[in-house]
């Protein structure tokens, strides 16, 4: 399995900090070294709550390798920016895709399948996978 | 027919009058939401008439793409996505005509805002700015003082629903009784159309 090129996480939350929490929780417990790449884009440039194109594109830019980018989103602005950026193109690069999943499991799963070298597919499937963890 | 000059009035008018009513559109959002649609949309929409001055764009359809552009990556609520799609998407379908009818205007919003249903995944009757846009642009070619009354109408009926999409939808039964404050900025949006018809309405054109 290749290690050099690997899937980047992007973590779009209406919260900076929020974001910003839930990418290192992940690389936490994705842990023994390093990770695949994960950037975190909450909140709005000025540091509200909300949701930044540019702060998504450039969180973007940074964690891409080339071989496909997973977006976890959280709330209402979050869901919706992403998804429209993705559907005008030209905003993020090639191989961008908003991953359906619950943002903080789903965050640690695809960091920890990246990190492990999975491809996009199998970087999605862990992620929306961790839909199916009952809790109660 | 509608030139370039009416696109870029249009966008001038529906900056003004949510400035104004900027203060109303934070109340509704208040109520329901987190109290900051007013403000997101006088800022949006101001960046919107800042771009429009400073790289005119040439045909109708690249005003309105231009605007949604800028609207998606200015207001950092869900309206920005909402709004910036059905404008997009709206200019995407005009095209590159240098003029357009209104006919062609109704058609084009009709695809605008069935992009923005597809988007937010709501329907009529969820309490949301669809409950306007859609009687509006059911009458656009007929008249825009048709589809600004069609829309108005369509904001205060959403007093009685109870919300099933965005933050509101958490309230419930307690969204019942409060306008939305996504039908009542689209209302304007529609509005401002008539306003746009007169040259030199809504200042910077």
């Amino acid at each position: 399995m290749s290690e050099e090129k690997q899937v980047g996480i992007v973590l779009v939350s209406h919260s900076g900090p929020v974001a910003e929490a839930v990418a290192e929780l992940a690389r936490g417990l994705a842990a023994g070294g390093a990770t695949a790449p994960v950037a975190a884009a909450g909140g709005t440039s000025a540091g509200g709550l909300g949701t930044s194109t540019e702060l998504i594109a450039e969180a973007a830019r940074t964690v891409d390798r080339g071989v496909g980018i997973a977006l976890l989103v959280d709330l209402g602005s979050a869901v919706l920016t992403v998804k429209s950026m993705l559907a005008e193109g030209g905003e993020l690069p090639d191989g961008a895709r908003l991953v359906d999943a619950p943002f903080v499991e789903g965050a640690v799963a695809a960091l920890v399948t990246a990190s492990a070298g999975g491809d996009l597919e199998t970087v999605e499937a862990a992620a929306t996978d961790a839909y199916g963890y009952r809790k109660a | 027919m509608l030139d370039t000059d009416f696109f870029r009035r249009w966008m001038a008018a529906t900056a003004a009058v949510v400035a104004r009513e900027a203060d109303r559109l934070t109340e509704l959002d208040a109520a329901i939401g987190d109290a900051d649609h007013g403000s997101n949309m006088r800022r949006g929409f101001a960046a919107v008439n800042d771009v429009l001055e400073k790289e005119p764009p040439a045909t109708p359809g690249a005003v309105l793409t231009l605007a949604g552009r800028h609207l998606i990556s200015t207001v950092g609520g869900a309206s920005g996505p909402l709004y910036g799609t059905l404008l997009r998407r709206t200019g995407k379908a005009l095209g590159d005509a240098p003029e357009v009818t209104g006919e062609q205007l109704a058609e084009a919003l009709g695809a605008g805002v069935s992009a923005v249903a597809q988007l937010g995944g709501a329907q009529a009757g969820d309490k949301t700015m669809l409950d306007a846009l859609l009687p509006a642009v059911e009458v656009l070619g007929n008249s825009f003082e048709e589809a600004r009354d069609a829309a108005l109408a369509g904001a205060l009926a959403t007093v009685p629903l109870r919300a099933r999409k965005g933050r509101a939808s958490y309230l419930g039964e307690r969204s019942i009784g409060h306008q939305d404050p996504g039908a009542a900025s689209a209302a304007l949006l529609v509005g401002a159309l008539t306003e746009a018809t007169e040259p030199g309405a809504g200042g910077s054109a």
